[in-house]
Parts: C-alpha cells; sequence; structure tokens
C-alpha cells in the first residue's frame, strides 16, 4: 500500500536522517521507496523538507497537495507550511518549539508557537504536539529530536514500519554509542 | 547486481564506474556535485579524478583524456556549460576516440542558480546528442548507454538531469563489481589531420556531424528510453513529456486510472527521434507537452506536424497551455492533465486561511567570517560613496539586510570586471570587488590581470575561508588537497596577486575586527589595484571556540547587535537579547559593536 510522509523543519534539525531510516526500513522489508529533500543554498538557516514515498505504484518523488498520509514536523510554523499536502484524513505529528528565523528579530515579525498550535488544532483531526525540548531534557541530549518525534509517528499507525525496523535500520547507519541513547529516544512518547 | 538507496548523483556515479570511466573531472555547482564526490569515493585504482580549477579546464581534461582511447565523464552544473563552453563547441569538430559524457545538471527555477537555462537546447546549438533521464533508476542505465554511444560514433554526448532526479533518492539495481566494463585504452596516436583544428577539417566535419545526427535520429527512435505508453489508446488527446515531468505524469495517470492515455517519452531531445513521433502524431489530434524548462520538445513535434503535414495540435509553452519559466511541480502537472481531460480536481480543504509564517530566507551562519568582513567594509567606507561587486558563492549572502553589502551579483568572476567598468565612467566612485577563495581561482584572476594592465582604480577584497563552502566544501588550489587524495602545494592567492603587479596586497583576519577596518580604509585610499585577503577558515570546518553570552545586568537593550550584523545566534527572548549557545561559534563580532562590553565570553560574564 502506497504511503507518502512530509518530514519538514529547519536546515540542521535531523529531517534527512529521520528520512532515511524510514527509507532504510522500508527497503529491508523489500518495500519500495523514493525520496526526495532540500540541498544547497536553502540549508543555511532556510526551511527544509524531505518526501517519502513507500510502496507499489510510485513514480516520482515528489508528493502532491492533498496527498500526504502524515507529516511529520520539526517546527510549528513550518508544519504549518506543509499542511496543504496533508491528506483530509492524515495525520499530523509535531514538535511544539518554535525557531524564530532570523528575519523576524530584525523586523519585528511576531511569530508565536501557540497560534500555529492552535490553527493545527482546528485544521486536523489526528493531530499529535511533541513537547520536544521537555523530551530532549529528559533524555540529555539535543540531538535525538528526530527519533522522538519518529518514534511518535510510528505509534500513529500511519507508517506501516515498527520501533523494531527502525532500531535495525539505526544499527546499520549510526555509530554504536549512539545506539542506547537513540533507542530511549524512539520510545519516549507513549 | 544487487539494490541500493541511492541520490541520483551517486547513482550516475556508481553507473560511470561501472562504465569503466578511467577520469573523472568536474567543477562543483548544484545540483551536480555529488557525482564527482562519489566517484572519489568509490572509484575503482584505473580512474582518475580531480576538481578542476574550473569547468573549462575541466572539459580541456576529459577531452584530452578521451583523446587517448580513456573514457570520461566531466560534470558541472548548467551554468558552467557556459565557461566549458569554448572548448566543448570545438570539441564536437574534432570529436573524441574513448568515450565521454558530458554530465551537466539542470536547475530549474532556479534553485540556486544564476538562470534557468536547458542544456536541450545547448546540445542542439552544440550538436551533441543528449540524453534526459526521468528517474535515478533511469539515470544509471543511461549513463552506461551514454558511453557506448559516445565511443561509437566518436562524440562526446550529453547527460542533462535535473535537480529532482539528482537529488532524489531511489533503489537502484546496480552491477557489481566483476560485472564493470574494463576498457583497453590504446594510447594517443599522432594525427594532424584529425586532432588539429582547422578551418578546413570543421568543415569536412561539420558535413559527417549533420550526418551522423540524421542517423543517430533514427538509432534513437529504437532506443528503448525513447517510448511511448498506451500506445493503442483510442482517445484523441495525448501527452508528451520529459524527464521529471514524465514521472509526474504516470502519477497522475496512477491516480485517474480509468484513463488511459497515450504517452509519449522523450529521452533523447536531440538528435529527437522523429520516426518514433510520426505515427504517435498522426494518431493523435492535440499533444499536450510536459518539459522543464525550454520547448524543446513542443517545438520538435510541431516542427514534424509542419515539415510532414500532420494536422495535430502541439500544446504546451509556446501555446501558452503551460507555465514558460520555473519549476513544474507535480500539483501544476496534474491541474493540466485534469483540465484537459475535462476531469474535475477535487480542492484541498486541509489549509484555509493560514496564519501569516516567517519568511526563511538564507542568511550567513552564526560566526561566518564573511560577515565580520563586510562589516569591517561597511564601517570603514561609511559616508562615502561606493560600490561593492559581490560574486557567486556564500558571501552572496552579504547582500541581505542588514549588512546590504552586495550591490551587484553576475556570474562567477564578474565582480571585477563590473567594478572596473564602474570605475571607469565613475572616478569618484570608490569601488569594490569582493570575491570567495574558490572563485578567485575558478575564474577572477583574469579580472586582475585586466585591472591591473588597464590601470583600473579598484579594490579587491578576497574572502579565502579555505574551502569551496557554498557547494558543499569542495578543495580546490589554495587548499593544498586533492580528490585523489594527494597534500600538494598551496596556491597562494597573495603571491598570485603579487606576481600579476598588484602591489598592495594585505592579508587580514577579518575577526581582528579594528584592525581589519584600519586596514580597509588606509588600502581603499592608495591609488591603482590593491588587495586585501580576509583570511579566516570557514566556521563548518574548525571547531568552534566558546560561545558568547549577554550579560543581562550590563546590556541596555539597544539592539545594535542585532540591527548591525543580523547573526542568526541573537535573538529576542522575553524582550531581552540572549545569544543561541548551540549557535554561537565565538566569534567575537557582536562584542565589539556592543557600546557597552556587555557582550563577553561565557567564561568571562
Amino acid at each position: 500500500m502506497m504511503k507518502n510522509i512530509v518530514l519538514c523543519g529547519i536546515g540542521g534539525q535531523g529531517t534527512v536522517l529521520a528520512s532515511k531510516l524510514i527509507a532504510s526500513a522500508a527497503m529491508s522489508k523489500n518495500i519500495p521507496v523514493m525520496s526526495a529533500e532540500t540541498i544547497g543554498m536553502a540549508q543555511r538557516g532556510g526551511n527544509v523538507f524531505s518526501n517519502l514515498r513507500m510502496g507499489e505504484g510510485v513514480h516520482s518523488p515528489m508528493i502532491a497537495k492533498g496527498q500526504a498520509d502524515i507529516i511529520l514536523g520539526f517546527e510549528p510554523g513550518e508544519t504549518v507550511r506543509m499542511l496543504p499536502f496533508l491528506k483530509a484524513d492524515g495525520v499530523v505529528v509535531t514538535n511544539k518549539r518554535a525557531i524564530m528565523p532570523t528575519t523576524a528579530t530584525l523586523s519585528g515579525f511576531h511569530y508565536d508557537a501557540d497560534e500555529m498550535i492552535d490553527y493545527l488544532k482546528t485544521r486536523v483531526n489526528k493531530l499529535h504536539v511533541i513537547d520536544g525540548d521537555e523530551a530532549l531534557k529528559e533524555l540529555g541530549s539535543s540531538k535525538v529530536l528526530n527519533i522522538v518525534l519518529l518514534g511518535a509517528a510510528l505509534r500513529t499507525k500511519a507508517i506501516e514500519l515498527s520501533e523494531e525496523d527502525i532500531i535495525c535500520s539505526m544499527e546499520k547507519m549510526l555509530k554504536p554509542e549512539f545506539m542506547e541513547l537513540n533507542k530511549k529516544a524512539i520510545y519516549y512518547t507513549k | 547486481m544487487h539494490n541500493e538507496f541511492m541520490m541520483g548523483n551517486q547513482a550516475i556515479a556508481m553507473a560511470a564506474i561501472a562504465a569503466g570511466v578511467n577520469l573523472v573531472s568536474g567543477y562543483p555547482g548544484t545540483p551536480s556535485s555529488e557525482v564527482l564526490e562519489t566517484v572519489a569515493k568509490k572509484r575503482l585504482d584505473n580512474c582518475y579524478v580531480e576538481w578542476s580549477v574550473n569547468e573549462k579546464s575541466a572539459m580541456e581534461v576529459a577531452a584530452g583524456a578521451a583523446y587517448t582511447g580513456a573514457r570520461t565523464m566531466v560534470t558541472m552544473k548548467q551554468v558552467g556549460l557556459n565557461v566549458a563552453s569554448d572548448p566543448l563547441m570545438s570539441l564536437e569538430y574534432i570529436g573524441v576516440k574513448g568515450g565521454m559524457v558530458v554530465l551537466v545538471a539542470d536547475d530549474p527555477g532556479p534553485i540556486s542558480s544564476q538562470t534557468e537555462q536547458d542544456t536541450r537546447t545547448f546540445a542542439i546549438y552544440s550538436k551533441l546528442p543528449c540524453f534526459d533521464p526521468s528517474s535515478v533508476e533511469e539515470a544509471y542505465q543511461m549513463v552506461i548507454d551514454a558511453f557506448d554511444y559516445s565511443e561509437k560514433y566518436h562524440t562526446p554526448v550529453f547527460l542533462r538531469p535535473t535537480t529532482r532526479v539528482c537529488h532524489a533518492y531511489q533503489s537502484v539495481l546496480i552491477r557489481d563489481e566483476e560485472e564493470y566494463h574494463l576498457n583497453s585504452i590504446e594510447g594517443f596516436v599522432k594525427d594532424s589531420k584529425k586532432w588539429v583544428i582547422f578551418p578546413r577539417l570543421s568543415n569536412i566535419n561539420h558535413r559527417l556531424i549533420e550526418e551522423r545526427n540524421d542517423e543517430l535520429s533514427t538509432v534513437f527512435s529504437s532506443y528503448s528510453a525513447n517510448k511511448i505508453i498506451n500506445k493503442d489508446s483510442q482517445k484523441l488527446k495525448a501527452i508528451a513529456a520529459s524527464g521529471i515531468c514524465y514521472s509526474y505524469v504516470l502519477d497522475v495517470l496512477e491516480e485517474i486510472k480509468t484513463e488511459e492515455i497515450a504517452v509519449l517519452k522523450v529521452s533523447t531531445p536531440f538528435p529527437f527521434p522523429y520516426d518514433l513521433t510520426r505515427d504517435f502524431l498522426k494518431n493523435h489530434d492535440e499533444v499536450l507537452c510536459f518539459e522543464e524548462l525550454d520547448p524543446v520538445i513542443e517545438r520538435a513535434l510541431d516542427h514534424q506536424c509542419g515539415i510532414e503535414g500532420i494536422s495535430c495540435k502541439v500544446r504546451g509553452k509556446l501555446t501558452k497551455d503551460s507555465i514558460r519559466s520555473g519549476e513544474y511541480s507535480i500539483d501544476l502537472v496534474r491541474e493540466k492533465i485534469y483540465n484537459y481531460l475535462g476531469l474535475e480536481l477535487k480542492e484541498d480543504k486541509a489549509s484555509v486561511n493560514p496564519p501569516e509564517l516567517p519568511v526563511r530566507p538564507p542568511v550567513l551562519c552564526a560566526g561566518c567570517p564573511h560577515r565580520a568582513s563586510f562589516y569591517a567594509v561597511k564601517q570603514a567606507m561609511k559616508g562615502k560613496k561606493t560600490i561593492y561587486c559581490g560574486d557567486i558563492g556564500c558571501y552572496t549572502l552579504g547582500n541581505a539586510m542588514p549588512l546590504d553589502m552586495v550591490d551587484t551579483c553576475l556570474c562567477m568572476g564578474a565582480g571585477l570586471g563590473i567594478a572596473q567598468g564602474v570605475n571607469h565612467i565613475e572616478p569618484d566612485t570608490v569601488c569594490f570587488a569582493f570575491v570567495g577563495d574558490s572563485t578567485f581561482f575558478a575564474s577572477a584572476i583574469t579580472g586582475v590581470v585586466n585591472a591591473v594592465y588597464n590601470q583600473a582604480d579598484m579594490t579587491l577584497i578576497v574572502l579565502d575561508n579555505s574551502t569551496t563552502a557554498m557547494t558543499g566544501h569542495q578543495p580546490h588550489p589554495g587548499t593544498g588537497r586533492t580528490m585523489m587524495g594527494d597534500i600538494v602545494n598551496k596556491i597562494s592567492i597573495e603571491a598570485v596577486l603579487k606576481g600579476i603587479g598588484v602591489e598592495v596586497v594585505k592579508t587580514v583576519d577579518p575577526l581582528d575586527y579594528e584592525l581589519a577596518v584600519d586596514t580597509v580604509k588606509e588600502v581603499a585610499n592608495l591609488p591603482g589595484v590593491k588587495a586585501i585577503i580576509f583570511k579566516s577558515p570557514c566556521i563548518a570546518i574548525v571547531k568552534p571556540n566558546e560561545p558568547y553570552k549577554v550579560c543581562q545586568g550590563d546590556c541596555i537593550n539597544c539592539k545594535r547587535c542585532i540591527n548591525e550584523i543580523g547573526c542568526p545566534a541573537i535573538f529576542i527572548d522575553n524582550g531581552k537579547v540572549t545569544i543561541d549557545n548551540s549557535l554561537c561559534t565565538g566569534c567575537g563580532l557582536c562584542s565589539k559593536i556592543c557600546p557597552v562590553t556587555a557582550i563577553r565570553k561565557a567564561g568571562e560574564a
């Protein structure tokens, strides 16, 4: 069955690794995968996205509007930005913490995370808001936001992969010394 | 054979290796850079690889190797092809002995380029055969085919993927090492009638090139990547597509399902496979074309209808049925196909009246030494009539507010020439040209020679961060590292400038703020061509220093640090100026600007 996944955030938040872990897990189950992501100039403080498409009948790596089964948002404003891609009954998993762009600091543009979350609540039935800051504090590392969010996404069952599938991919792609932390991170949310 | 999940550019590199490539040269440029980087990582011992100083050098190196019978590939982005076009235009008249693939990545949008030029059009102009892959998987096979055609017809050939193929990932069936082609190289055989270009030789070879391309048009008509799907569709409307647009068309048809519509896929836009397209045009009343950049397929089909008297209406960019600039999205293709077939497209309801979202334009990184360099020049030149001619690289981002230090930017190395031109007309303007270290070697040296020879009055600022930062930190002649893994003598920018005859060349650390400002004041006042090399490594290639913090007790909240330099590590938190210590690299520039020295190293606070 075809699954379209949008991951979005700000350059440096780890969207690309999360996307690669999902792709690798899907491939080891012989599910065809395609993906595309932002590369280059836009990475410097800009918003980034990954499109990931799994299953038969997928021809291009890009997801059309209204076709995403799940949006995995690393930043609430970016989640809102990608919302047009969500299916009518799609799932949204989003981090709560807003990241202020430099231009907003300069222009005095006010940007409020709560406003974003409130908007998402009015538009999305299957919304899961994750307190990433709290998670990272408890886990004692600023590097595992991507894995915490990915774990939460798996629990929604919108992606047909299990925590164990992702852990198998992690074992292939991460250094052994980071495994324990990342395993904790993937099971962090309930 | 085995399956691997890889980026398009990695697949292209692995295919070149599987095709027995012996030499790969190139110059970095998004979206092409990962091809050569992958070759460097995965190459066998029989393959030489280099980042050349620019695309022209890369093209000539690859041509020379191909003269010996070696299989070669040269990589660049579309604007790089402009730099390499001089050798390439002539090379087509001479031809090659070993297979030679010219990999040019096009950038519809453009997403990270100056132009939206189409290498397929360049193929028509230069008469080189051109292959245009529609997916990562297809790109892999096409590279192998391209080498075979190149070698068989003794011509360099283009492979022109676009961003969405270069940077897409897909599972690809790739060859194992024992299945790689092994190329036997004869060596260069002297024959001045063959290898020395003269008008008479060009006249003879031009005729042969035209005949060969006629033959290739026929050959490509049965090339497997050119095809018609749903050939027997009874519908009078059909679709033609190329590149990633073909994949978008398939996705949309997958969604519509009930519609069996004929689709022509053109993977060799030049020479155009007219024998394949003839019956397709005859069998339909109307063809809607989906192709990014120029209307290459549309023109060829329309042309065929005209000269062969076929009454099919070809629609696309020329008929304004599709957009004529910018990248095509799956959504655009979807909307156009639904309209074309008279189907109703359901509105998406998920996002109605979204709140205002912050714009996130790319900015210079926190701690980027370019910020300090620009700021020093800005402070030194306060109140003077100036022009700041920028160039291509991360430092183009110096144009953003509040720095606002890039008045012009044209193409690689152009800042020098622009500064000279302005100087000759407006002698009272203080003219600056800013150029990065990699761009300096690539295409600014001739500009300096021109300035010195022609007695211009200008200041060259070399922003030397010891890497090619924008495209992913490739080495260059000033770094002393090659793609073969050798450590070689670094070419000194200062020595080059002095050798040309620039008498005043100062090398300064831009993070030494007072010295940087004083140096600019002193040097800019001198007559003639003079240079300042601001030398400080890119923050991405060195370990950060201890971060700074704002001592809230001392801060008077004047926001000078924010309003003057626009560092992304400085922000307002609950009304107070704050430094994000995960972003701060400890460059200290903000501490030099603070009027009350409230910004100090975290340890001193």
